[in-house]
């Protein structure tokens, strides 16, 4: 599914930050993977890189057998519309669409008629229970309720991968418990999710944790079993 | 197509104040370039009317009197012109003048037409001063004196516009009528338009008939002459002096007597007019690329706002999987349609505050006193095709005004968008 091979970046504002120092990680369908570390280990930009958000130095990566290298802006466009999900941890929806716009859009980036769009949008908000917010703005959403309304527009497409940067970083951790039971439902219906968090207890509601640390792969960790860091080092999810 | 009208509803709304303020800009710009154009068009016209109805190249020669004695006659002779001086301009100009029409008038003759009269003096012409005179080229009805009128010795008579308002009641159904002229029946043959703000119109009459009529003598008041080649005034005083110096044989005078005959030339004063005119252009057009300018940097200032303001919704945007294109495409959308239908507002107004102005203002005159008045304004409107021009420039601006920073914000990384604000 997602294959990346000795991925380096460098990011060059000024003096020389080497972010990512040769990443080799592949993710094959249907895992449900986080990616852990410290602030600067580098977890937001491999996400990034991921997403085709951002550009990589020298290495291989390829999604689906696609390889991610010179791709020109319309065919990026493309692969993130129909192959990729994105949640992110300050949700980014349109300030000035409602809930039901948000979740259509990408549909519209595929040229969906409006009605058709809209109609499967309130299906997806509905599954998430938010079918009475569908009108309410972002502003008028709770944090809980607008990353539900990211995870629907995440699904909407239904892409070959959802990928999640702090999905629960502002969140409390009562809210941050149903978007990660939300995520882990979805992946039991078999769609391929990573989540990049610090958050231990977010790390090990995944069945794989990716240890990141100073831009190198420190560990990768089974964690079918979800007993990684449960209760023993902190117990709640915050 | 819909999609984006839609998505720009909801931006336009998002930032009314903003979107009201490009507006005004926009409207505000069109709107002073066409009441500036307006106003300028009304003094270019005012100044045309000035001008008076002579058409360029014409030199008109008048008969003076001399200013020294030669060979035994004494100063102070009055030189008058006649056939000879025609034949002079026609054949020893080595073809500077092209055609010649001896003008000769008769004064205080009452027009009478039913109970209607009017006392003017009549012009007599000959046919080729068609080319020498617009009252006579250009009419608005009927002809103007033509050879056969001058061979058979008509009585025809060719009026101004006001002159058979005056006596006919209206110019439109005045050709064909009969006018008694000092006892004589003429028939009113063309009509041309008001031109000079002077009050007393020339009646013209042909040179043939004049001379049956009222005089054998053939004296001319003055020559106009249809001149060639003769441009500048270095030009125009070589013309002169080699006339004089031929016709001063036949009036026997000094060849150097410029007294004796004087020359007026209308190209030396089309040449100060349209010097004249030329500056009024050209400071309109600086004011009006001005203030088309001003505006345009209104748009380009606000469109920079906006895509600058918009760079983190269009990093959402590209995350989700829109193409740059329909990126782009909203943000010159947006531009096109605030400009147009703003600048559409502005242009609205502006032609209805210069037809206000011409409704108010559209006959200004000054009155000179003796000299008459002589209009300062008049028609102040501009023309339908210059307005549309101004409004597709100001559209064409504002497309361009957003595709910049369009192209801009289009072209970075979506992470780097994302991380805008």
């Amino acid at each position: 599914m997602i294959h990346l091979k000795d991925i380096n970046k460098t990011y060059d504002s000024g003096t020389k930050l080497h972010v990512l120092k040769g990443i080799s990680l592949d993710v094959n369908d249907g895992e449900f993977v986080s990616i852990m570390g410290a602030s600067g280990s580098g977890k937001s930009t491999l996400l990034n890189i991921m997403g085709i958000l951002d550009s990589y130095d020298s290495g291989e990566y390829s999604i689906d057998g696609v390889e991610i290298r010179n791709l020109s802006e319309n065919r990026a466009a493309e692969i993130r519309n129909k192959m990729i999900g994105f949640i992110f941890q300050s949700f980014n929806l349109i300030s000035f669409k409602n809930a039901m716009e948000n979740v259509a859009l990408p549909l519209m980036y595929q040229g969906v008629g409006r009605k058709r769009r809209n109609a499967l949008a309130m299906e997806y908000l509905d599954r998430l229970g938010l079918k009475d917010h569908a009108t309410h703005l972002p502003s008028e959403l709770s944090g809980g309720q607008k990353q539900r309304v990211a995870i629907a527009r995440a699904m909407i497409t239904h892409p070959r991968i959802i990928l999640a940067d702090e999905p629960t970083g502002a969140l409390d951790s009562h809210t941050s418990l149903e978007v990660m039971q939300l995520l882990r439902r979805l992946n039991e219906e078999g769609m391929t999710i990573v989540v990049v968090t610090h958050e231990s207890g977010v790390a090990n509601m995944t069945n794989k944790i990716v240890h990141l640390k100073d831009g190198v792969i420190e560990s990768v960790e089974d964690n079918v079993h979800h007993d990684a860091s449960l209760y023993g080092r902190g117990g709640l999810m915050k | 197509m819909r999609d984006t009208l839609e998505e720009l509803y909801s931006t336009l709304r998002r930032s009314k104040l903003r979107t009201t303020l490009t507006g005004i800009s926009v409207s505000t710009g069109i709107f002073l370039l066409i009441v500036l154009l307006g106003a300028g068009n009304g003094i270019i016209h005012a100044f045309s009317n000035m001008a008076g109805s002579m058409v360029l190249d014409v030199m008109s020669v008048y008969g003076g009197a001399t200013s020294k004695p030669y060979h035994g006659l004494n100063a102070g002779r009055v030189i008058q012109l006649d056939d000879r001086d025609i034949d002079i301009a026609l054949h020893n100009m080595s073809g500077q003048a092209t055609a010649a029409s001896g003008t000769s008038s008769k004064d205080n003759i009452t027009l009478r037409l039913g109970s209607s009269t009017l006392s003017r003096s009549l012009t007599a012409v000959d046919p080729s001063y068609v080319k020498m005179d617009r009252n006579a080229s250009d009419l608005i009805a009927g002809r103007f004196i033509d050879p056969l009128d001058s061979a058979e010795r008509r009585r025809v008579m060719v009026l101004s516009k006001q002159d058979a308002e005056a006596l006919a009641g209206s110019w439109e159904s005045a050709v064909g009528r009969y006018i008694n002229a000092g006892g004589v029946m003429y028939m009113i043959a063309g009509i041309y338009p008001n031109r000079s703000m002077s009050d007393n119109k020339s009646v013209y009459i042909p040179l043939s008939t004049y001379k049956a009529l009222y005089g054998s003598e053939h004296h001319y008041d003055n020559i106009s002459l249809k001149t060639r080649g003769v441009v500048s005034s270095k030009d125009v005083d070589l013309f002169a002096t080699r006339f004089r110096g031929i016709s001063s044989g036949i009036h026997q005078f000094a060849p150097d007597d410029e007294n004796a005959i004087f020359m007026w030339n209308t190209t030396t004063g089309a040449e100060e007019t349209n010097k004249a005119l030329t500056i009024i252009r050209t400071a309109l057009w600086i004011i009006g690329l001005l203030t088309l300018i001003s505006g345009i940097v209104g748009i380009s200032n606000i469109m920079l706002i906006t895509v600058k303001e918009r760079t983190h919704e269009f990093g959402i945007r590209k995350a989700l999987g829109a193409r740059p294109a329909q990126i782009l495409r909203t943000v010159v959308t947006e531009s096109i349609i605030i400009t147009t239908i703003f600048g559409y507002i502005g242009l609205v107004l502006g032609v209805v505050a210069t037809e206000c102005l011409n409704y108010f203002g559209g006959q200004s005159t000054v009155n000179l006193g003796e000299a008459g008045n002589i209009t300062v304004f008049s028609d102040p409107t501009v023309d339908f095709a210059t307005a549309i021009e101004a409004l597709i420039v100001m559209i064409l601006a504002g497309v361009t005004a957003g595709l910049i920073p369009a192209f801009k914000a289009v072209r970075i990384k979506p992470i780097e968008a994302l991380r805008a604000e």
